[in-house]
């Protein structure tokens, strides 16, 4: 058994550069953090912070929760009560007197040792939202400006485009028509309606798939066609439904990025908004940004790609010309699972569309996390290898399930499209990742 | 050695017991009017029906995915829990004290029986402190209260049955016995023993935001 000396040592041995911790850490003086934490506890350090540092009985029952506790030999300081003793019970009971070299490391543990899964919370006998503490950690680094560079670039360009990309106003409309003439190629009949008021659905994606994954939209609008459903995308900001903002602590910007939003949909008069396939981008709409605006729940009806699916499905709309014939296995994403309980929505539209399918261990709002989520892919290279050797145990549940026959993996979620990715290659699994989409665009009626 | 046991059995008594009503109530309402200030979101979400249906998968023996798991570790923490609580109010000897002294009384257990369950808890401390030291990720988590605390519960309770037993020295282990005991009332809203008052209030949350906002099981 290794010792807490051995991980200490390797620990230092893996110290990560990231030029947006040290850079930011530099312009750190124990006053300011002090100052700045303080503040921050008088405004926004309420009754839950309180609550669930101080109910936590130290019985280390989540520890077995979180992906990287058990990826990473069981080493205590990955547990998800291990990363609240190491950040902000440190913090508060120094009353903010700490270090850059705390806040350097504190920084790290919250943006990339933890994906907000929520998982833990559902094997803590309490309830303790370790996902809330984080985000509270990462506020006050978002406070300190030390924040990992590649995640605090998206949230640049959130601020100056609203969109995560940096895609112009141009290049979004060029792509949409881009994707429009291409599957007119198919479809010779087929629109990607922009601005078209009064439509039923208001469609939005996030930032990355016209900059990569431009074909999703292509996918997408070749199943709005099939479905004949009376549809939009706006031609302008608020086309973007992602928010890496929410996780580098910036409130304040998620509030925008949020009401941008809604506003296009209610802009263009649309009935409802269908979002597509990404978890965190459901979350921030479902979840965090309406709280942020004052809303109880989001000011017009919203649905997830998934529920789109299942709806269009079950009326009959979409009619599946022949099923997928390999067998598939489906991972949960924690936004939309544990965050919306779209699990039987989803096993529904896989089970219309699949001949075989073969669950993951442990799968539902047990599912674990892709090690991608919660904005931790979106700290970026430096992280990278930290980030796929944290998830082992994902490669352990995936090879299961291959071994039971599956060839190909479902998650109908960007991040976790990213993670899946990353783990199969690097663990040789030689699983074929899809979207619910890429399978419905190959399977159904299109004319 | 009178004046100490005249102190513990009188005023002491009273003073505990004023403390853990009085600070378990008044934290719980500091939190409330916190809570109305800078977390409205429990007010909003917050759902009977839900925060039930999640409190009771949690009360309920193995009744959540976390205990399952952990079997001996559940076992162990209910039996510990149930006894902790229940021997104490149903003692026949603090019965018969209670109702000397104020008139009330209620049912009590049978010696035997209580004798067992305060075996029960002195065990469970054995046991959580045993994990303590072994467990890696929990003995990474402890923190030197964590002990004290655990002492704190157990003393009372090896001190009880020595009293009630006659064994050598029980004078003194009765007046330990009634001072560590009032320790623990004094101890509960200030520390994690905390836990108790603040679990139907934290569960119930998590299980107003599941069940109500993100339609999900937190069991
Ligand atoms: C009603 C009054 C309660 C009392 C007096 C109480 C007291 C205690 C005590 C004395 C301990 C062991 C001390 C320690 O480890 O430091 C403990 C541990 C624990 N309690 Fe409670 N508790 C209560 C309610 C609850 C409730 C409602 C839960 C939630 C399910 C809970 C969950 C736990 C857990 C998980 C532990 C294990 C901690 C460990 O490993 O040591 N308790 N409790
Ligand atoms: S990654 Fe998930 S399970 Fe691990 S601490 Fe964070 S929220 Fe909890
Ligand atoms: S399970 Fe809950 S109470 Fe136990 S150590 Fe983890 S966060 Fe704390």
């Amino acid at each position: 058994m290794k010792t807490s000396e051995d991980f200490q040592a390797a620990a230092e041995e893996k110290r990560i550069y990231d030029a947006g911790i040290e850079e930011g850490a530099k312009k750190l003086t124990p006053e300011k953090i002090r100052s700045v934490f303080n503040e921050l506890m008088q405004t926004e350090g309420g009754a839950r912070l309180e609550a669930y540092t101080k109910a936590c009985v130290h019985c280390g029952l989540c520890s077995d929760a979180c992906h990287h506790y058990l990826s990473n030999d069981r080493d205590p300081r990955f547990s998800p009560a291990g990363k609240v003793k190491q950040t902000i019970i440190e913090i508060v009971s120094r009353k903010g007197k700490v270090d850059a070299d705390f806040m350097k490391r504190a920084c790290e543990i919250a943006f990339t040792e933890c994906n907000l899964c929520r998982r833990c919370m559902i094997y803590c006998p309490f309830g303790i939202d370790v996902a809330y503490l984080m985000l509270f950690v990462r506020r006050a680094c978002h406070q300190l400006g030390v924040v990992p560079q590649y995640i605090q670039d998206t949230a640049h360009s959130h601020a100056a485009t609203y969109n995560q990309m940096w895609v112009r106003d141009d290049e979004w409309i060029d792509t949409l028509q881009w994707q429009e003439d291409e599957a007119r190629d198919e479809i010779p009949d087929l629109r990607i309606p922009i601005e078209k008021e009064g439509a039923d659905i208001f469609y939005s994606v996030i930032g990355p798939e016209p900059k990569f994954r431009a074909q999703l939209i292509y996918q997408m609008a070749v199943i709005m066609h099939a479905a004949g459903v009376d549809w939009t995308m706006p031609a302008s900001q608020g086309w973007d439904n992602s928010d890496m903002c929410m996780y580098t602590g910036d409130s304040e910007m998620t509030a925008r990025l949020k009401k941008i939003h809604f506003e296009a949909a209610l802009r263009l008069k649309t009935k409802r908004i269908v979002m597509g396939e990404c978890g965190h981008a459901f979350r921030s709409v479902y979840d965090v940004g309406n709280r942020l605006l004052g809303w109880k729940m989001p000011p017009l009806q919203m649905i997830h790609a998934i529920s789109f699916y299942s709806e269009i499905i079950e009326q009959g709309r979409l009619k599946i010309a022949e099923k997928f014939d390999r067998p598939v296995t489906f991972h949960d994403p924690c936004n939309i699972v544990r965050g919306r309980g779209l699990h039987e929505t989803a096993r529904y539209v896989i089970n219309q569309v699949c001949t075989t399918f073969i669950e993951l261990e442990p799968n539902r709002e047990h599912n674990y996390c892709c090690g991608a989520g919660g904005g931790v892919i979106n700290c970026g290279p430096p992280f990278k290898n930290k980030r796929v050797q944290s998830n082992r145990v994902k490669a352990d549940q995936l090879a299961a399930a291959k071994k039971k026959g599956a060839e190909v993996v479902i998650a109908p979620c960007h991040n976790c499209h990213g993670g899946l990715e990353d783990i199969i290659r690097h663990y040789e699994l030689g699983l074929e990742l899809k979207f619910l989409g890429d399978i419905l665009y190959e399977c159904i009626q299109k004319e | 050695m009178h004046e100490i046991y005249q102190l513990a059995s009188g005023i002491l008594v009273w003073v505990a017991l004023i403390v853990f009503v009085g600070g378990t109530a008044g934290r719980l309402i500091r939190m409330a009017i916190t809570a109305r200030k800078k977390d409205a979101v429990i007010y909003q979400y917050f759902s009977f029906y839900y925060a039930l249906r999640s409190i009771l998968h949690w009360i309920i023996p193995f009744g959540s995915m976390s205990m399952r798991a952990r079997p001996a570790m559940t076992l162990v923490a209910f039996i510990f829990h149930i006894c902790l609580i229940i021997t104490p109010i149903f003692l026949a000897a603090h019965v018969i004290l209670i109702a000397e002294s104020w008139g009330i009384g209620w049912a009590y257990l049978p010696n035997a029986v209580a004798d067992i369950m305060t075996i029960l808890v002195i065990l469970g401390c054995l046991f959580f402190l045993l994990r303590r030291i072994v467990q890696r990720d929990v003995r990474y988590l402890s923190t030197p209260g964590d002990f004290v605390l655990l002492l704190v519960v157990a003393a009372p309770f090896v001190t009880g049955i020595w009293t009630y037993h006659q064994w050598s020295g029980f004078e003194i282990a009765g007046i330990v016995h009634m001072l560590s005991g009032e320790l623990m009332l004094i101890c509960l809203p200030f520390t994690r023993l905390f836990h108790m008052a603040l679990f139907p209030f934290t569960r119930g949350y998590a299980g107003s935001e599941a069940g109500g906002v993100r339609r999900a099981r937190d069991w």
